[in-house]
């Protein structure tokens, strides 16, 4: 699956899926997440992370991307999107409240997978409940 | 040790008198040309006869947040003060290229990519300060776009109400059962700001979310 990339933005020839464990970010504080999260996006790959963020973090993801745009060369900000085991809907109040208690054992959900790249490589993610597609810019 | 407790009880009575006298701060959210301003002049023109910001077919028209202060809505003999917040659209990507299909000039489309960045940082920080929340999504769009899911994570960890507005239901390609289906632990209301059809279900959902806080 891995390909020939180029280390400058907006031109790719290839690029590279890198999958990280939420092991890897489990222990570090919001502003240590997105910078490790950011240092895998902007070298060209797709990154696929075990579990999610939390809401705030995905928001704050979000606004450093967007303050980065027109900062850093050819960079035109991220596609994400997050698979849920449970999709939107946690079911009954029983399962949500057994959800809850893994999620805070194991320090996050480590039911979901996370998708993150930038938008020079990841052209768009169309998502529903079934499926999730990646479309990539040529 | 007594003055402290005095000093508390004054201070719980006061604020527990103000709290009910001030306006509530309600936003509008959502991504790129989903109908915020149009919702939010919809309002506006129906309670005080001017308009709140204009509205394009180009996204990111709004680029800043803006403010329409002491907007009474009455519904059924009821009245309620609202400060109203209008956000610009949160998207996770700008490319000006984008803006130059609908004949904008290269030279605006930066300036207008700019800005935009710059409103959704805006609209991300503005999301403490809100008392209840209109999430605005497009009705002909795919719900299940990761922003939506993002702006509500965020207002549920901040307890902050939330409705659900299915917005462009006179258009053909639109599908409320989807949104709803989306987004089940939430109420959803399908309205037209545009034509204002279905408006008055959703002044009776602000009413009863308002009551939340």
């Amino acid at each position: 699956m891995i390909k020939k990339k180029r280390g400058k933005l907006g031109k790719i020839k290839g690029f590279s899926i890198q999958f990280l464990p939420f092991s890897e970010i489990r222990d570090l504080d919001s502003t240590g997440r997105i910078k490790k999260i950011l240092n895998i996006v902007l070298g060209n790959n797709i990154l696929i992370l075990q579990g999610r963020l939390k809401a705030e973090e995905e928001a704050r993801l979000i606004g450093d991307t967007m303050a980065m745009i027109g900062h850093v060369k050819g960079f035109k900000g991220i596609e994400l999107a997050v698979i849920s085991g449970n999709g939107n809907n946690p079911g009954s109040f029983f399962n949500k409240m057994r959800q809850n208690l893994a999620n805070s054992l194991a320090k996050g959900d480590l039911g979901a997978v996370t998708i993150i790249g930038a938008a020079t490589i990841v052209k768009d993610i169309k998502k529903n409940p079934k499926k999730i597609e990646l479309l990539l810019n040529r | 040790m007594a003055i402290k407790i005095f000093r508390n009880f004054f201070r719980g009575i006061f604020s527990g008198l103000f709290r009910g006298k001030r306006d509530v701060k309600l936003g509008f959210y959502g991504p790129p040309n989903s109908g915020k301003t149009s919702l939010a002049n919809r309002i506006c023109k129906d309670f005080t006869g001017e308009e709140m910001g204009t509205v394009s077919k180009v996204p990111h028209e709004t680029r800043n947040v803006q403010f329409k202060e002491k907007v009474e809505i009455s519904y059924k003999g009821k009245k309620m003060t609202f400060k109203m917040v209008d956000t610009p659209g949160i998207a996770t990507k700008i490319d000006y290229e984008d803006f130059l299909k609908y004949k904008v000039k290269k030279k605006d489309a930066k300036i207008r990519a700019k800005e935009a960045t710059q409103g959704i940082v805006e609209s991300i920080k503005w999301l403490d300060d809100m008392d209840v929340v209109v999430i605005v999504l497009d009705a002909t769009e795919n719900p299940y776009n990761q922003v939506n899911i993002t702006i509500i994570g965020n207002l549920v960890a901040r307890k902050i109400p939330i409705l659900i507005v299915a917005n462009k239901i006179d258009l053909k390609k639109s599908n409320i059962k989807q949104v709803e289906s989306a987004f089940p632990e939430y109420d959803v209301v399908g309205i037209s700001a545009k034509y204002g059809k279905n408006i008055e279900e959703f002044y009776e959902s602000i009413f009863k979310l308002s009551k939340k806080i």
